[in-house]
């Protein structure tokens, strides 16, 4: 699948899809999206990317395994759901707020955090699963 | 801090798997890391054992949800006694494993895995809502089919599929009588559940959601009719995945079943009956199943089979007495089959086979080894004062005073065909002349193992036994859990105020 067109289009697509995989993440607190949908978007600009320049220039662009990304995202969501307990003597998992809103972002909580570690580790198990099938395909 | 006690052995869990990934190549920082975990898990629960033990059962809801709506998480002395010896397998199966599994098993993630089958079965134990019941059987199910295919023999792939597919059946079942139930009641809560399914006036439907509910929980318990997939399959992983498969898995099983028809299902007396018939038919088909076997790891099976009965039949018995001698077998039994699996892989390692027929003349080679699985085999059996002994009094004299027959005569039968079986084990693999077996190139045999090596398989044993024997020599202490606990589940009333009239301490 190594056409021209694909080459130069995956170029614009991959930062086009990663932001908007950013953008679904960012609203999926009260509107459809979230950190699983923002993170198979994710992964899927990269399977774009790997369709179009090879496995090995995908890998090239990432540097580190995809798999390494599961227990980031794991750990970001454990210390998201802890951190009441530690910090603010509330029950596991109960949303911590800040008080006033940031431009662009909104008000930000402890749940964008706990997202954020599914997005990372959705984008490391998909890139995971499809870079080992297509390796061993 | 301690507010949150009840949480703190998944968290634990969470975070030990977590650690684990990140060193995904390094084994021998994972064998390190899972097994002083595994002493720290045992720390946690002995902690929140003994805080439920006198200050009553703790909630946690979590999220600060208010308790119908939110997910809450529940320990009364029952969960806390199952995360405790969750707990205790873990860790010996952890040192086991470290020592009897091969690297090339090890490095495919084996020990992050276990530590998340584990916090499946502390999540399971802990949680108080019938939905995230289902979640962590997802999760226990998720971890325990990678457990099983790690290392992809074709035996294991044949006995993984047949795991996975009955196994996959019956937690659509279960969450098909979990839709049935929310849509008769409109709640998830099980204390909440609780109140409600009483209130309501079709009978026949809760019956039918009872059974749903019984089948789903049949099939994870092994009981009769449903129970061909955990001969098929757990002798096939390695012994270690095998011992926690046996000691646990299907006791979540059991254990769901004890919660539900003691919470939501108060017992009528067409459950009893079904209940009881099935318990029946486990007790003879399990046993049964045990006598023909030539495979050590397929006999160990067919008993837990077996010994399922006895547990079901406490629960269809409905007495405080008979659900006290069922608790007092679900932690007696929790303990004896972990060590009965990490016995059979002790044997696997010095003898090279599982064939019963072709071992011999262990006594003679090893006497110290063979006293140690003696203690075990016995306390199996029940042979007083070990620890099989007394559970099977609460249940014989709870059915003698139901004068229901039909079990006292299930009991008695398993109880002398777990003897026969054993005598026939102890006489084939013990006392008969030794077979010379063929010499296995590349097995690992237990005396090539080094120091460190053996004693990691050897202690675990050890401790198991110490276990056991304090179960039964100690049983006046445990006979006092169980009690306790059997009258937390019959008089159901303080859990669920302690779930429902929590929300004026949340604020």
């Amino acid at each position: 699948m190594k056409t021209i067109i694909l080459r130069t289009a995956s170029d614009y697509l991959l930062p086009v899809l990663l932001i908007f995989s950013i953008f679904i993440l960012l609203r999926g607190h009260y509107l459809p999206g979230g950190g699983f949908v923002g993170g198979l978007i994710a992964s899927i600009a990269f399977v774009l990317h790997s369709f179009a320049n090879g496995l090995s220039n995908t890998k090239a662009l990432l540097r580190i395994h995809p798999g390494f990304l599961m227990p980031i995202g794991l750990m970001l969501a454990f210390l998201s759901a802890i951190a009441p307990i530690l910090g603010f003597d509330l029950p596991f998992m109960t949303g911590i707020w800040m008080h006033e809103p940031i431009s662009v972002l909104g008000t930000i909580g402890s749940a964008l955090f706990f997202d954020m570690g599914v997005y990372l580790v959705v984008v490391g198990v998909t890139l995971t699963i499809i870079f080992t099938i297509s390796e061993s395909a | 801090m301690t507010q949150q006690l009840v949480i703190y052995p998944l968290l634990l869990q969470l975070f030990l798997s977590i650690i684990l990934m990140f060193s995904w190549k390094k084994i021998s920082w994972q064998r390190v890391i899972s097994i002083v975990g595994g002493f720290v898990n045992i720390a946690v629960s002995i902690w929140l054992f003994s805080y439920i033990w006198e200050n009553g059962t703790q909630t946690v809801q979590a999220g600060n949800w208010p308790a119908p709506f939110g997910i809450t998480f529940v320990a009364d002395t029952f969960s806390a006694t199952l995360v405790l010896l969750t707990a205790i397998s873990g860790l010996v199966v952890s040192s086991f494993s470290s020592a009897s599994i091969v690297v090339a098993r090890l490095k495919f993630g084996y020990f992050p895995i276990f530590h998340f089958l584990l916090l499946g079965l502390n999540g399971a134990f802990l949680t108080g809502d019938i939905f995230n019941l289902y979640v962590w059987f997802e999760i226990i199910l998720i971890s325990s089919f990678v457990l099983i295919t790690l290392g992809g023999e074709k035996a294991q792939l044949e006995g993984a599929v047949k795991y996975f597919t009955l196994n996959i059946l019956g937690s659509t079942i279960f969450l098909t009588a979990i839709a049935v139930l929310y849509g008769l009641t409109g709640s998830l809560n099980m204390a909440d559940l609780s109140l409600k399914v009483a209130l309501i006036e079709n009978r026949g439907l809760v019956d039918i959601t009872a059974v749903l509910f019984l089948i789903g929980f049949g099939i994870k318990a092994a009981v009769f009719p449903l129970y061909f997939w955990l001969p098929d399959s757990y002798h096939t992983p390695p012994s270690a995945v095998s011992a926690i498969f046996g000691g646990l898995l299907t006791k979540v099983g059991v254990y769901a079943m004890l919660r539900v028809f003691t919470l939501i299902f108060v017992a009528d007396e067409f459950l009893i009956n079904t209940i009881l018939i099935i318990a029946f038919l486990t007790l003879i088909t399990g046993g049964l199943g045990a006598l023909v076997q030539n495979n050590l790891r397929k006999v160990f099976s067919y008993l837990i089979i077996c010994h399922i009965g006895y547990m079901i039949a406490g629960l269809g018995l409905y007495t405080e007495v008979a659900i006290a001698g069922a608790i007092f077998y679900l932690i007696h039994d929790i303990v004896i089959k972990t060590n009965l699996f990490m016995i059979s892989g002790l044997i696997y390692r010095i003898k090279g086979t599982n064939s019963i027929r072709s071992m011999g003349g262990l006594y003679a080679d090893s006497p110290k080894i063979s006293f140690l699985i003696a203690i075990a085999l016995f306390s199996l059996v029940g042979i007083p004062p070990l620890s099989g002994f007394w559970p099977k009094i609460s249940l014989l004299s709870a059915s003698f005073s139901a004068e229901n027959w039909w079990i006292v005569g299930g009991i008695l039968f398993a109880s002398f065909i777990t003897l026969i079986i054993i005598a026939k084990i102890w006489a084939n693999v013990f006392w008969k002349d030794k077979v010379e077996l063929p010499k296995r190139l590349n097995f690992r045999y237990f005396h090539k193992l080094t120091t460190v090596k053996k004693s990691q398989m050897i202690g675990p044993i050890v401790f198991l036994t110490l276990v056991s024997l304090y179960i039964g020599f100690g049983a006046e202490q445990i006979q006092q859990v169980s009690s306790r606990v059997a009258d937390e589940l019959l008089n159901n009333q303080q859990y669920i105020d302690a779930v429902l009239n929590n929300n004026q301490n949340l604020n």
